[in-house]
């Protein structure tokens, strides 16, 4: 029997693996293609000079940076922008992280009674549609003058931000040993010290891949930025981008927008693949059981 | 928080098993609490306060002695009527169902085009890694961005046009208009279900494709019958996470067509131009509508296929750490 099916794959096999493997590479490069190639077309309709801005050859032919001394133009605000979307998501990570922390914490370590309602609780904010916080948010805002300010933007983003974040957190912390918590409370620690003096270093990298993807969701928000702000500069990158204006009347700016696109969208591609393993490991942690 | 534990552990170090679980008890609701407050402040008060705010309507008129009166009026389920049968029926509907095609259409193939990815990383020889990164760059990319891109690739003298040879107006109103939203929508998020998937595949232990080889059973077979109901688990998780997030669609639609355009509103952006035109009353309505969609497709699917998005984070007597055991070593695979 074992003689029968090692033989088997091994004479006829020697041209299907071969195939299998044409195959498989053909595979990985259309998915490859699939997702980077739109990626491409935004970089390289950047890198062209505004007036090639139609031309659709694969790479640019004269060579020019000109769309992107556009988008820091000064009738155009974008660095202002670019430091209202560090400053929002920024401050929404920074938040998030100190209250979800705990939480995490309190989920993945203590026993308590209703944990499972908890745990509930919080994945179900995570779901709610966006705009059914934001109306009557943007009401109350309107009341209290808080329309164009950092905080109308904050605090609509805390309900995504943070339960993202506990969630991650949670499933980081759950797979960090026990056993040192316990030998360090042995040793004489309070709850509080293991806490701090074990598990917060241990956790670091954790924390870190959370405040990443935290970080990333809140820097490509945009509803709550559209809602809450019309003055233009208090406008974060995204809502920035999308409306700068051309300047000929109805021609939208692609050029500049491509531009601006990539300098929004690169330093993230650069930390999410320097940090990949970490960051598929943080998104897969609630969907794998 | 230090001092709640450290109290009783001076004064009882003896009773080392009873103090550890009343410690942890009020430990966890002081280390719970900020987090319930933050999400009752932004999410709890607004979704009552919406619920409140679509019985009203903001009005400016003259009461029956002449006098402006300013101020919201209570209108009862007015702008509930309005919005299924009145005025605004024609937009909503429309918009309803423009929401339930994109959701249905755009998960559907997300799913399909997910699995295919996730198989052909999983039988990856080499270069698994550049594939794997490359998937996470449509993922990265903020949607309004994404918006963006694809109106330029969908542009009248566009990339696209140019390599399917025809004229297309892509983003005016029409069928193509609600392709162009799919498209870009499958090409963002699709990759993140065929990462999710992916992890579900290696926690396929090899033996059992062994076992149905030596069965002889064909290719078509044991994907029909062992891989797709082993990963079953993790693409409940993975469509009902996509489910939930087509149906509050906004900044797609909202950035590669434009607003106001009826082949393409959803109830998320009808909610919003209302809002924006301060009719709050009615955008509360819309909003709580869409809200009640999103808990109804979200019940039904936990209800009816048993989604697990709890997952291990549920407690469970005994099985409950060699689970995590398992899952730990199983993120570590999908990441090695």
């Amino acid at each position: 029997m074992t003689a029968i099916s090692t033989a088997k794959p091994g004479s006829a096999g020697g041209r299907s693996f071969n195939l299998r493997k044409v195959l498989s590479y053909l595979g990985m490069a259309v998915v490859a293609i699939y997702c980077l190639a739109p990626f491409y077309w935004m970089v390289v309709s950047a890198f062209r000079r505004p007036q090639d801005q139609f031309d659709n050859s694969p790479i640019p032919a004269p060579f020019s940076i000109k769309n992107f001394t556009a988008v820091f133009g000064h009738d155009v605000g974008f660095q202002r922008a670019l430091l209202n979307s560090v400053i929002v998501a920024g401050t929404t990570t920074l938040l998030t992280l100190v209250v979800g922390t705990f939480t995490a914490y309190a989920l993945a370590r203590l026993d308590f009674r209703f944990k499972n309602i908890v745990l509930g609780i919080i994945i179900a904010t995570s779901m709610f549609p966006p705009i059914s916080l934001i109306v009557p948010l943007l009401h109350l805002f309107t009341n209290i003058q808080w329309i164009n300010t950092y905080q109308s933007m904050i605090l609509p983003s805390l309900s995504f931000a943070l339960p993202l974040a506990v969630w991650n957190l949670t499933a980081f912390f759950r797979q960090m040993p026990f056993e040192l918590e316990y030998a360090a409370m042995v040793d004489g620690c309070t709850r509080g010290q293991a806490f701090r003096k074990i598990i917060v270093p241990l956790a670091a990298p954790g924390v870190f891949t959370t405040a990443i993807i935290a970080f990333i969701a809140a820097w490509n928000e945009f509803m709550i930025a559209l809602s809450m702000v019309n003055k233009k500069e208090m406008q974060t990158a995204t809502v920035s981008i999308s409306k700068f204006t051309g300047a000929y009347g109805f021609d939208q700016p692609f050029g500049t927008q491509m531009a601006a696109g990539v300098l929004v969208t690169v330093p993230l591609v650069i930390v999410v693949l320097i940090l990949q393993r970490r960051i598929i490991a943080g998104l897969t942690a609630g969907g794998v059981k | 928080m230090t001092t709640t534990t450290a109290e009783p552990g001076i004064a009882a170090p003896v009773k080392q098993k009873k103090r550890d679980v009343q410690g942890s008890g009020r430990l966890a609701a002081v280390l719970l609490s900020p987090t319930f407050l933050v999400l009752a402040l932004v999410v709890g008060y607004p979704i009552i306060e919406a619920l409140r705010e679509s019985l009203y309507q903001s009005s400016q008129g003259l009461d029956a002695n002449g006098f402006v009166v300013k101020g919201d009026k209570f209108v009862g389920l007015k702008n509930y009527t309005d919005i299924f049968t009145g005025a605004k029926s024609h937009a909503f509907w429309n918009a309803f169902w423009n929401t339930t095609f994109f959701t249905i259409t755009g998960v559907i193939i997300e799913v399909v085009l997910g699995i295919a990815m996730a198989l052909i990383m999983h039988r990856a020889f080499r270069g698994r890694a550049f594939v794997r990164a490359s998937i996470l760059v449509p993922w990265a990319i903020p949607t309004a961005v994404s918006g963006l891109l694809w109106r330029w690739v969908f542009q009248a003298d566009g990339v696209a046009n140019a390599m399917i040879g025809h004229q297309i107006l892509w983003t005016t109103e029409g069928f193509h208009a609600k392709v162009a939203v799919i498209i870009a929508d499958t090409w963002k998020t699709a990759p993140f279900v065929g990462l999710l998937a992916l992890a579900g595949l290696q926690l396929i232990p090899a033996e059992v494709y062994e076992a149905a080889k030596v069965d002889g059973a064909t290719a078509g077979q044991t994907f029909v019958k062992i891989t797709l109901p082993l990963i079953k688990p993790v693409l409940l998780v993975a469509v009902l996470f996509r489910l939930l997030d087509v149906l509050r669609m906004f900044d797609l639609p909202f950035v590669l067509i434009g607003a106001h355009k009826d082949s393409v509103n959803t109830l998320s952006m009808l909610a919003f131009d209302e809002a924006n035109n301060l009719r709050y009353g009615p955008a509360a309505a819309f909003a709580t509508i869409l809200f009640v969609y999103v808990a109804v497709v979200a019940y039904a699917f936990v209800k009816l296929l048993g989604a697990d998005i709890m997952g291990d984070a549920r407690v469970r007597k005994t099985a409950a750490s060699k689970r995590a055991k398992k899952r730990a070593s199983a993120t570590q695979e999908v990441t090695a």
